[in-house]
């Protein structure tokens, strides 16, 4: 029997039925990524072995007494390494950051831990999350489990591998402008980026301040819910996160759908977005019609305005955020010459990739003084228009419907080259961090083998009735939980190198 | 607004950032292509809105000034990734000459 296959809520019920133990789970995982993980390289860091089973008899034990502290009790998982874990390495993929061992856990990390996950290894992703097909990794390249030669998208692509391969049950990533939710597409899985200041923030390497999220990336709807249920919740150490009375998830699933409206925006199904893609995602649109949903085209005129000032909202408060790294505190510190100028000049150049230089410098040029007004404040002003713009169509429908990425997964190596491109390729995912609201990316089909992604964007706080469409919607089109490689098709594979 | 090779240089001075000559020109052809696209954004009338410094209407979250004190071992924690200490203190290199 192949536990890892399983779905976390399945696994957390075979444990309760006593079919299975969390030590079996933590061994299937172990000798499946043993199978897989030289394939798909999707972890940075993974814990011993026996660090991994002695949590494993922990959980065990407390299963037994009966005295499990949630679902997750026994379940292995992965975090994004930008997600701070005391005492193991976290670093952003980064050779500003390599070995770095941080002194304090992040919320979620902490959260996951006295839930009784079980905390395998760290993903890799693109550079401090800058990117997206985590290509910008410093230390390696992570393949898309359904098809090698292809991204499994970024910056949270590690995560999402590492769940679409079957190595852990469920991940943390991070979403600044779709990180979560276009790897999720690219791999055939289930990636939410939460409403802003739903999910703290405190231990989450800083990319961009008002923008950055976590969020779970799962196997199915159900899985999605159960992990959202434990890492939301108010934390006063980060002062965005936000005091309301904590929702149960997993409590909205199974809930009817009929009457829900939902809006379909032009501008997010026009030509940018490939014509394969579309067709599959207006296929999956059609059957929300069938589940009694209401569907509308409406439009959203700010939407083509939306690419430019993410990217200078976001690299700015980059540049801000990245100053940090300088050689002093932690982290890289390149000390041949003997002044302050050199450490931090020699240090950030050896320590940061190209994909972040080339953000800080563009953040930098936009808060530059005589071009703070031209580039800077003209992207906040816009933010005001396009959260307006998002706020009238909330008034009249509960859910936006788009593709999540133009494409499916790309060739490793083909957008490298071109950072203009490889922007344009977030305007479906980008809007949801600029409103600060909810968005959801669940596997809608396939093209060519490669799996498409449909994306619900909600209400501010409105995950519940989200994930109860997602729900429904996930049971109708009838692809859930599937594995990227099924056992067979895997060892298959490496007979062929 | 074409971006010239001297203000790369500037900004990757503001930066702390030292770019090799073939770095600058990568650069300065990447940033006039990226900004060009960033350009049309002169095209809204942006006159009479206000800059939204926040996804949600937050405001200025304040905490009563209470120390809370930190542990020796915190301490430890954080000085063991310092690159170069001296009796717990972050050595840097001389900052006045």
């Amino acid at each position: 029997m192949s536990y890892y296959t399983m779905t976390a809520f399945a696994a957390a019920q075979a444990l309760r039925r006593g079919e299975v133990t969390s030590r079996q789970l933590a061994e299937a995982v172990l000798e499946r990524i043993a199978a897989v993980e030289p394939e798909v390289c999707g972890f940075i860091t993974i814990l011993d072995e026996e660090e991994v089973l002695s949590a494993a008899r922990q959980a065990d034990r407390l299963l037994e007494q009966g005295r499990a502290p949630s679902l997750l009790a026994g379940i292995p998982m992965a975090l994004k390494d930008n997600i701070c874990t005391s005492g193991i390495p976290t670093t952003c993929a980064s050779r500003m950051l390599a070995g770095y061992k941080p002194p304090y856990d992040a919320f979620t990390a902490a959260a996951l831990n006295q839930a009784g996950a079980i905390l395998v290894g760290k993903a890799n992703m693109d550079e401090f999350a800058m990117g997206s097909s985590t290509e910008n990794s410093a230390f390696q390249i992570t393949a898309n489990p359904w098809d090698r030669e292809r991204v499994p998208g970024g910056s949270s692509g590690g995560s999402a591998a590492l769940v679409a391969a079957g190595e852990v049950f469920f991940a943390l990533g991070s979403d600044t402008g779709g990180s979560i939710r276009q790897p999720a597409s690219f791999c055939g899985v289930v990636g939410l980026k939460p409403t802003y200041g739903l999910v703290s923030r405190y231990g989450l390497v800083a990319f961009a301040s008002s923008l950055d999220q976590i969020g779970p990336l799962t196997r199915d709807v159900r899985d999605c819910a159960i992990v959202l249920d434990i890492i939301a919740g108010y934390d006063r150490r980060d002062s965005t996160s936000v005091c309301r009375e904590k929702d149960h998830y997993t409590a909205y699933l199974g809930g009817e759908v009929r009457g829900f409206k939902a809006a379909l925006p032009l501008e997010y199904f026009g030509e940018g977005i490939e014509k394969s893609v579309r067709d599959i995602v207006m296929d999956a649109v059609g059957r929300c019609s069938r589940l009694g949903v209401e569907l509308a085209e409406v439009s959203i005129p700010s939407t083509v305005y939306a690419l430019p000032a993410y990217y200078l909202v976001a690299t700015a408060e980059a540049s801000s955020n990245l100053a940090r790294y300088n050689g002093i505190q932690y982290g890289l510190s390149v000390r041949g010459k003997t002044n302050l100028l050199a450490l931090y000049q020699d240090t950030r150049k050896e320590g940061f990739g190209a994909e972040v230089k080339r953000r800080i410098m563009l953040g930098t040029y936009a808060l530059s003084s005589g071009y703070y007004d031209a580039y800077y404040l003209k992207a906040m002003k816009m933010r005001t228009l396009i959260h307006d713009d998002f706020e009238k169509i909330f008034k009249d429908y509960d859910f936006i419907v788009t593709p999540t990425s133009p494409t499916v997964a790309f060739k490793i190596g083909e957008r490298k080259d071109d950072p203009l491109t490889m922007y344009l390729s977030d305007i479906c995912t980008i809007t949801a961090n600029l409103t600060g609201c909810p968005a959801v990316s669940i596997p809608c089909g396939f093209v060519d083998g490669m799996p498409v992604g449909l994306q619900v964007i909600g209400r501010p706080f409105d995950e519940g009735r989200m994930l109860q469409f997602c729900y429904c919607l996930e049971e109708a089109l009838g692809i859930k939980g599937r594995l990227a490689v099924s056992p067979a098709r895997m060892e298959k594979n490496i007979e062929h190198i | 607004m074409k971006v010239s090779r001297e203000e790369v240089e500037h900004v990757a001075a503001l930066a702390r950032l030292a770019l090799s000559p073939d770095e600058v020109d990568l650069y300065t052809v990447q940033f006039n292509d990226i900004l060009g696209y960033i350009n049309m954004l002169k095209d809204v009338d942006l006159d009479n809105v206000e800059p939204a410094r926040h996804p949600q209407p937050l405001s200025n979250i304040l905490r009563e000034d209470h120390v809370v004190p930190g542990t020796a071992a915190m301490r430890e924690a954080i000085l063991q990734e310092a690159p170069e200490q001296e009796d717990g203190f972050f050595k840097v290199p001389p900052i006045i000459e």
